[in-house]
């Protein structure tokens, strides 16, 4: 199989199946407890949060949030921030964000706090100034993603915050830098903001962990409560093999950034000129200079994305389209939709998303399947 | 040979994939993601849920064949929906099994058989397709108790020579003692029994929702125009009807027309539902050209038997007469036409004459 759809999640980094190994085997204990198996495993936890700090460019490891993965995370930074306090404080984000950030949009409006859906351009961008001027009196936070899940599309995130900030200081300022980690320069200095989640699984970790970094001096309410772990701000026992494996693929994915961002955009750009080389019609959706080296989004007009799908997974190459839902449908994206695109042309779009483990023959293997499927069913 | 089956997560298509495999042939199996809930997910009650897809790729799992769910949600809303919704407007009481195969399964779904690389399409029907020297034909199938081959009625011998219908063939008894010895998990499923996209409110409810247009409030009338009581929407009602009039006349009555400009429902007696005949339009023959004997049996309910009738006409509009009057007879329903135990064609009904 041709794995091409490291966006929705990727195989393990042996570094983190080497580092979970030994956790999973030996190191059994709950971290919140006094004796000597307990300070094992929280020795184990320590040590896991100093790395993830230093890897983040966090001032200190308690800024360091543990969680049961992204959505999580996304959850913990934005009710947390509205809700903080008592408050019912708003919410500014777009319309192309994760459901993680938008269904829990949805939710703080239903209890009553405001929510502020900002636009974005035909690539899927955002205008920092559009935002700034959504944030008003009551907003708590701003979320906006490092880069989108779907097209790749790299938000001015920096600028976003600066502008933000430039009116409003206490807002916080929240990104979910779950997809972009791999291969940008996911850092508190890089991107500015208070708040950062990232999810193990999309860079070689393990799924069901991620982290909230959470700026020092920025108050959450809790989502999950319960025995009051990583300082009242997430209940219940920490998966120390978890997090032990997720920083081992931080580290890894890391160390491994730069290289990455070469080996990738030059296989990326290759997949993409032979297909257009065979099929010049084919479109690519979401920004082409500002986006993720490891996605590449493409329209194949007069194709359904649904068929061409199915006929990729039978020659043995996996891709996606839209997000998918409980069932597996195709469903049609809203990220598609807030960028302008007409239902009928998003239902002709496949997303490629190149990782870790991708390497230049096997791409060059799915851009003649994808060529010849693409031409046998035109 | 390439298979597509189309499973639904029930007995029957599941038993259909696994003779598919055990004959030898390289199976896709898919379901039909047709209805969704408000939250654009799967129902997760009633028939065509998350759970009928799941024990359908499970099934698809145990026979080690490639399983995908395709989303023809807009297309059944179009081709099937709006239309029933349309249809009760009008006083009508449509089929939708029938629309949906007409329109979605045996043909959008057909399309995709090919495009997906399949030469045939396989669905878990109780119908039985055979090949003779005049071309394909369609009958019903072994166990007459389970014979579906009144919704199939519009298939053509370009979809009957690209269609496999193998536990057309069996009885639902074997289909289900196959299934167990397969270890099929499908084997002890309930069968399907409401229209699948319809939840445990029951059509009218589901009428009401997705169509309060057409709930209107109008009179109940005899067969002399006396106003014997009010009704709340002619949705309540289908011809034949018996139970829920809502008014008491000491003998049974049946509702024997509705007019749906007026909003305004006929009731009479149990002989005032007979009726000599219908006109029939929108006629297809599987043979592709008309029988040559006008003499036919006629089904003109999924639940009766075909009756004797003779039917003249020409193209697709044709008047059917039955030879003995017939109750029950419903503007909106099909009209299939029988010889035997083969299928010879059918349309939708669009009058009936006294």
């Amino acid at each position: 199989m041709i794995y091409l759809d490291h966006a929705a999640t990727t195989r393990m980094r042996p570094e983190a199946l080497e580092a979970m190994g030994s956790v999973l085997e030996g190191v059994y204990g709950n971290p919140s407890g006094i004796h000597s198996v307990s300070q094992q495993a929280k020795n184990a936890l320590e040590e896991a949060r100093e790395k993830a700090a230093q890897l983040l460019g966090a001032d200190r490891p308690l800024e360091i949030v543990f969680t049961g993965g992204g959505t999580e995370a996304d959850n913990l930074a934005v009710a947390g921030a509205a809700l903080a306090g008592g408050r019912r404080g708003g919410v500014v984000t777009t319309a192309v964000e994760h459901e993680a950030v938008l269904a829990t949009g949805e939710f703080l409006a239903s209890l009553g706090c405001s929510v502020e859906i900002v636009g974005v351009d035909s690539k899927g961008a955002v205008a920092p100034d559009e935002v700034a001027d959504a944030v008003g009196s009551d907003t708590a936070v701003v979320s906006v993603m490092t880069a989108n899940n779907e097209v790749g599309t790299l938000q001015p995130i920096r600028k976003i915050a600066e502008a933000v900030r430039g009116s409003w200081p206490n807002v916080a300022v929240h990104t979910d830098a779950a997809q972009a980690f791999v291969s940008e320069d996911v850092t508190v200095d890089a991107l500015d903001v208070d708040l950062i989640a990232l999810a193990a699984h999309k860079f070689g970790g393990p799924k069901g962990v991620g982290l909230l970094y959470v700026r020092d001096g920025i108050e959450l309410e809790p989502v999950l409560h319960g025995g009051g772990q990583e300082l009242g701000r997430r209940s219940g026992t920490h998966n120390v093999p978890g997090i032990v494996g997720m920083v081992a693929a931080m580290e890894a994915a890391v160390a491994d950034r730069d290289a990455f961002r070469l080996r990738i955009s030059a296989i990326r750009d290759d997949f993409e000129a032979a297909i257009r080389s065979v099929h010049p019609d084919v479109q690519i959706n979401g920004s082409v200079d500002d986006r993720l080296v490891q996605h590449s989004h493409l329209r194949f007009p007069g194709v359904s994305a649904e068929t061409l799908l199915i006929r990729l997974d039978q020659s043995e190459v996996a891709a996606a389209a839209g997000s998918a839902c409980h069932s597996g449908a195709v469903e049609v994206s809203h990220v598609l939709a807030a960028m302008g695109i007409e239902p009928e042309a998003a239902g002709e779009c496949v997303r490629f998303t190149f990782g870790w483990d991708s390497d230049a023959a096997q791409a060059d293997e799915a851009t003649a399947l994808v060529s010849d499927i693409v031409a046998s069913l035109r | 040979m390439r298979a597509l089956v189309a499973m639904s997560g029930g007995v029957d298509s599941s038993v259909a994939a696994a003779l598919m495999v055990e004959a030898g042939h390289e199976v896709v199996g898919v379901t039909l993601k047709q209805w969704e809930g408000a939250n654009g997910e799967m129902p997760v009650a009633g028939c065509c849920t998350v759970g009928d897809a799941e024990d359908a790729r499970r099934a698809a799992a145990q026979l080690d064949i490639p399983y995908y769910v395709l989303d023809y949600t807009a297309e059944f809303r179009a081709r099937v929906v709006e239309p029933f919704g349309e249809a009760y407007l009008a006083g009508l009481t449509p089929n939708p099994c029938v629309e949906c195969n007409r329109t979605v399964r045996f043909d959008a779904l057909l399309e995709r058989t090919a495009e997906l690389g399949c030469d045939v399409m396989v669905t878990g029907h109780h119908a039985r397709v055979r090949r003779s020297r005049d071309g394909y034909r369609l009958l019903k199938a072994v166990d007459a108790s389970k014979d579906q081959s009144y919704v199939l009625y519009m298939l053509g011998q370009e979809e009957l020579s690209r269609v496999r219908l193998p536990v057309g063939e069996m009885t639902k008894v074997d289909v289900r003692g196959l299934a167990a010895d397969l270890g099929l998990r499908t084997a002890a499923k309930p069968d399907s029994q409401d229209l699948c996209f319809i939840g445990q409110g029951g059509y009218r409810r589901f009428i009401r929702d997705e169509f309060p247009e057409s709930v209107r409030p109008g009179l109940i009338v005899d067969r002399d125009g006396a106003i014997i009581g009010e009704h709340a929407g002619t949705v309540d009602f289908t011809i034949g009807q018996r139970k829920g009039i809502g008014v008491a006349l000491g003998e049974p009555r049946y509702v024997v027309g509705i007019e749906p400009k007026s909003a305004t429902v006929t009731i009479g007696r149990k002989e005032d539902l007979l009726v000599s005949g219908c006109r029939v339009g929108a006629m297809t023959f599987v043979a592709g050209t008309q029988p040559s004997d006008a003499a036919v049996e006629v089904k003109v309910r999924y639940r009766s038997r075909p009756v004797p009738a003779r039917m003249i006409g020409a193209g697709t509009d044709w008047t059917v007469s039955f030879d003995e009057p017939q109750p029950g007879v419903a503007p909106g329903q099909a009209a299939v036409l029988y010889r035997g135990d083969e299928v010879l064609g059918g349309g939708t009904i669009l009058q009936t004459a006294a």
